[in-house]
């Protein structure tokens, strides 16, 4: 009993570890979805700069909106790009077919997709630090990146999971996603706005908090629906 | 091997499957033929556990879908019309990746067995965007065999191939079938269904309508056999 128990843990790990490894292996060699995301988010902030007139001064009380307004809205490119990758040629039936628990593949998915966001994060940072004299490199600011690009993915790939089957689909996620995430941009942008105004910790505190339940509640809601959103 | 027992599947208020009966024995080729709309890919996608029944009794291997629908998608292969390939893969990459899936032992020998019945081997490093449509269709097949199971389900395989690649598609078939494997397959193309197949069942308006094997209809004539049988729903 706890040898089969064991052998269905190792096929559900493996199953995760193959499709975030998947994604990852394909997205190297057409490096379609991470572009796009790069040029958008550099585009954002870009147009972000010169509607807001980003001068010293009030630099440091918007730059936490400006980051996470541009993550928000290339996060939505990704977690189109990649579910319609399984959709268009078939391959969600494919990953549907497999012998695991179908929650398998939502946290596998995640992983691929937290690992995309995380990558444009690290490429932007640099660059908005370097064009706006900024120091973004506080390792509580970057923990609060981590804890919000979690729960956005944790809610956007169960979203991105349903709006694939609709027609719309391209329009449908961003009407979705947005008001259901937005505890997770507020909680966010305050707590990153903490660590840039050097607030102390206790001010800060609370929309960590907000953070970390936002996404656990989320990873473990999407973990029991997972298998009705994708199933006929 | 397959048990279907008034089979209900409803989409809003459209019933598409209406009380179908269905059996298939191990070893049995069934065809599965009928006009368009007559539910077959629905039915397959049921018993592929991609889709839930609104009603009745669908059990695979001995297993009851959906209650034990993971233990029927290991007994399970699947081809449709669509390769289910990812394109920026290779095809050992593709193979390693469902094997993965699969939980597969020593699967670097597996993949090459596969490669070698699909007849793939020199393009095995290849991607996948780079194939025609009939190579991403017998690579197809090998994915769906890599973890070697008892029963498969066709949809429509032959759809957008031409004459050479049918013809490649028809020997991996035989080559699938010949390991004794339970075959249930859809498609429009009747000579060669006819000539693969060992039953021919007919769906029309969402039940099987006619259930015949090669004796008794004669040899090449499947498609007057079929006729008949849609002209007589059709009266009904």
């Amino acid at each position: 009993m706890s040898q089969r128990r064991e052998e269905r843990r190792s096929s559900y790990t493996k199953a995760i570890g193959a499709i975030a490894w998947k994604d990852l292996a394909a997205e190297l060699r057409s490096k379609e979805l991470l572009s796009a995301m790069l040029v958008f988010s550099l585009l954002v902030i870009f147009i972000f700069n010169f509607s807001l007139e980003l001068d010293v001064k009030t630099r440091n009380s918007v730059t936490s909106g400006v980051l996470w307004a541009t993550f928000a809205f290339a996060g939505t490119l990704g977690l189109n790009r990649s579910m319609s990758i399984e959709k268009d040629r078939g391959c969600l039936d494919g990953l549907l077919l497999a012998p695991v628990d179908r929650s398998a593949i939502y946290f596998g998915k995640a992983i691929s997709n937290l690992a995309f966001m995380l990558i444009v994060e690290a490429i932007v940072l640099p660059i908005y630090s370097i064009l706006y004299n900024t120091n973004l490199f506080k390792p509580g600011l970057l923990l609060v990146i981590l804890l919000g690009s979690l729960g956005y993915t944790a809610v956007g790939t169960l979203l991105s999971a349903m709006s694939v089957q609709t027609r719309t689909r391209d329009v449908m996620l961003p009407i979705l996603l947005f008001p259901i995430i937005l505890p997770v941009l507020i909680a966010a942008v305050r707590a990153s706005g903490g660590y840039l105004q050097n607030l102390p910790f206790d001010q800060i505190l609370p929309w960590l908090n907000l953070l970390i339940v936002y996404d656990v509640i989320f990873t473990a809601i999407a973990f029991m629906v997972f298998d009705y959103v994708v199933e006929e | 091997m397959i048990k279907v027992r008034k089979l209900v599947k409803r989409f809003g208020l459209k019933t598409v499957l209406k009380g179908m009966e269905f059996t298939v024995e191990t070893g049995e080729f069934v065809a599965l033929i009928g006009p368009n709309g007559a539910g077959k890919t629905t039915f397959l996608r049921i018993l592929a556990s991609l889709a839930r029944p609104s009603m009745g009794v669908v059990s695979v291997a001995g297993y009851q879908l959906p209650k034990q629908s993971a233990e029927v998608r290991q007994r399970l292969g699947v081809v449709s019309h669509q390769p289910l390939l990812y394109v920026d893969l290779t095809a050992t990459e593709n193979l390693k990746f469902y094997g993965k899936m699969y939980n597969l032992p020593d699967l670097d020998n597996r993949i090459n067995e596969v490669l070698e019945m699909v007849g793939l081997t020199t393009r095995r490093d290849d991607l996948v965007r780079t194939f025609s449509r009939g190579m991403q269709q017998r690579l197809a097949i090998g994915r769906a065999v890599i973890h070697d199971p008892d029963v498969m389900l066709f949809d429509e395989p032959y759809t957008g191939l031409d004459q050479d690649a049918s013809a490649m598609l028809d020997d991996v078939l035989r080559t699938v079938a010949a390991r004794g494997r339970t075959v249930v397959m859809t498609s429009h193309d009747l000579a060669r269904t006819e000539d693969l197949a060992t039953r021919f069942d007919v769906l029309s308006r969402g039940v099987i309508a006619a259930s015949a094997i090669k004796e008794d209809f004669g040899a090449g004539n499947l498609l007057s056999f079929y006729k008949s049988v849609i002209a007589e729903g059709a009266k009904q």
